[in-house]
């Protein structure tokens, strides 16, 4: 089928087997590659994207199902090539990321958690972030990133 | 992946009418009748594994008809196309039928939450599901649609086996009824919900165990069990339910209801977990409920 989407604000056509996977549409078919493949079966949380402002899981959604869609990958969360998001800033600077699979991910269900608790407590950050898998940080590092960035927009006064 | 994904074909309804006439179409020789596809957070795992059986797919994700929680004053009916996350932010479900808002948020996690469906969740009759135990145990009623009209199937009698159910090919769950209860019915009510499984995200359950009852005194007026991973289907457990009913809650009853239920369930040894343990733990966990309904008695 022929795939018409808008991704990290701009339309994208390509041509896709219906039931591709949004994941492989997004790294081989418009060359993306910040979402990462983790499990494939929905478990790990490493291929995290928005579709229409919801966090999914895009090794799960079929490629016929975004079309038409606003689709917004890791690639799309910095303002520009010379700024980053807060979340991003403060998985660098506080250590969230390690060997770096799991962080799009991360930082995108980060993102989704923020949106609807702007000061997450500990239960809901751990909720929040319960889909996606780390096996170097222990979480500990990830989880100070995302309060960092909840104690920069408290500072700056900044949703 | 042993299928080649050119194999299947797919297409999105554009609207329900050609979705249950696609549904009606006769079987293809090679790939079957059409089959629906809803949030996909099920059928892509089987379609990656290699084990979705090559066919074809209506994709009704798009049918908005098939989304939404509409409440009367007799019932709730929830759209077969509603997400986990919409029943979760459901008040009016949260107060009066809290338990599919506690198996909702216990199915997967967040990003799952969004796309997982309740109709699909059914449909997929794993007897390992969160929602089926909580749908028993408010005996929900599933309506089903094709293009010679709409019929509707108690729930308790819709899986007849391991991932069968009574669902033709030419029909398409559209939505789940819920009774609501009458304010002024007597006694005070119960609702009990616990999954136990490795972590309370992304963990298939080794046992799940649902269950309303109606409480006055020291005696149960109305009580439903639905149990999970326990038996080939989500598993209803009338007879027990007729023990509890059959005399005031005591220790003597509740060694009866015991010995029913241990007689009812017929769980496995799986990758999850092992038979004693599910049938020691589905035990345990009537006991646990039980003493809430105690609890609740003693301090009226």
């Amino acid at each position: 089928m022929k795939l018409t989407l808008t991704v990290n604000g701009t339309e994208r056509t390509c041509d896709v087997h219906p039931l591709a996977r949004l994941l492989d549409v997004l790294r081989r078919d418009l060359q993306l590659p910040g979402t990462k493949e983790g499990c494939g079966e929905g478990e790990c949380g490493a291929c995290s994207v928005f579709v229409d402002g919801k966090l999914v899981n895009s090794c799960l959604v079929p490629a016929l199902q975004v079309a038409g869609r606003d689709v917004q990958t890791i690639e799309g969360v910095a303002p520009s090539t010379e700024l980053l998001d807060r979340v991003q800033e403060a998985f660098l600077k506080h250590g969230g990321a390690q060997c770096g699979i799991c962080t799009p991910g991360m930082i995108l269900a980060a993102k989704a958690l923020l949106a609807e608790h702007p000061q997450p407590t500990m239960a809901e950050m751990r909720e929040g972030l319960a889909g996606n898998l780390c096996r170097c940080t222990g979480y500990t590092k990830i989880f100070d990133s995302v309060l960092a960035a909840v104690a920069k927009t408290e500072a700056e006064g900044q949703p | 992946m042993s299928h080649k994904l050119s194999e299947f074909v797919a297409r999105s309804a554009t609207s329900l009418p050609e979705a249950l006439s696609l549904l009606a179409e006769p079987a293809d020789a090679d790939r079957g009748p059409w089959r629906p596809l809803a949030g996909g957070t099920d059928l892509m795992v089987t379609l990656a594994a290699g084990t979705l059986p090559v066919g074809r797919y209506v994709d009704i994700w798009p049918l908005d008809e098939l989304r939404g929680i509409t409440v009367t004053d007799e019932s709730v009916e929830i759209g077969a196309l509603t997400t986990y996350t919409d029943i979760r932010l459901h008040p009016l479900l949260a107060k009066e039928f809290p338990l599919l808002g506690l198996a909702a948020k216990e199915t997967g996690a967040i990003a799952i939450q969004n796309r997982g469906t309740l109709g699909g969740n059914i449909a997929n009759a794993s007897p390992a599901a969160d929602t089926p135990p909580a749908l028993l145990a408010y005996d929900a009623e599933l309506e089903l649609l094709s293009r010679s009209g709409p019929r509707t199937v108690p729930y308790s009698r819709f899986h007849s086996g391991y991932k069968q159910m009574d669902r033709r090919p030419d029909e398409l769950i559209t939505k789940v009824r819920l009774k609501r209860t009458p304010s002024d019915a007597p006694g005070h009510t119960v609702h009990y919900y616990r999954k136990v499984g490795t972590r309370a995200a992304q963990a298939i359950s080794k046992v799940c165990f649902a269950a309303f009852a109606r409480v006055e005194g020291h005696r149960l007026l109305n009580v439903r069990l639905g149990l999970g991973s326990v038996a080939p289907i989500p598993l209803r457990c009338t007879r027990t339910e007729s023990v509890l009913l059959s005399a005031p809650l005591d220790e003597p009853l509740i060694r009866r209801a015991e010995a029913t239920l241990a007689y009812e369930i017929s769980p496995i040894d799986d990758v999850r977990s092992t038979s004693p343990y599910r049938r020691r733990v589905t035990l345990n966990l009537l006991r646990e409920m039980l003493s809430r309904c105690q609890v609740r008695s003693d301090s009226t």
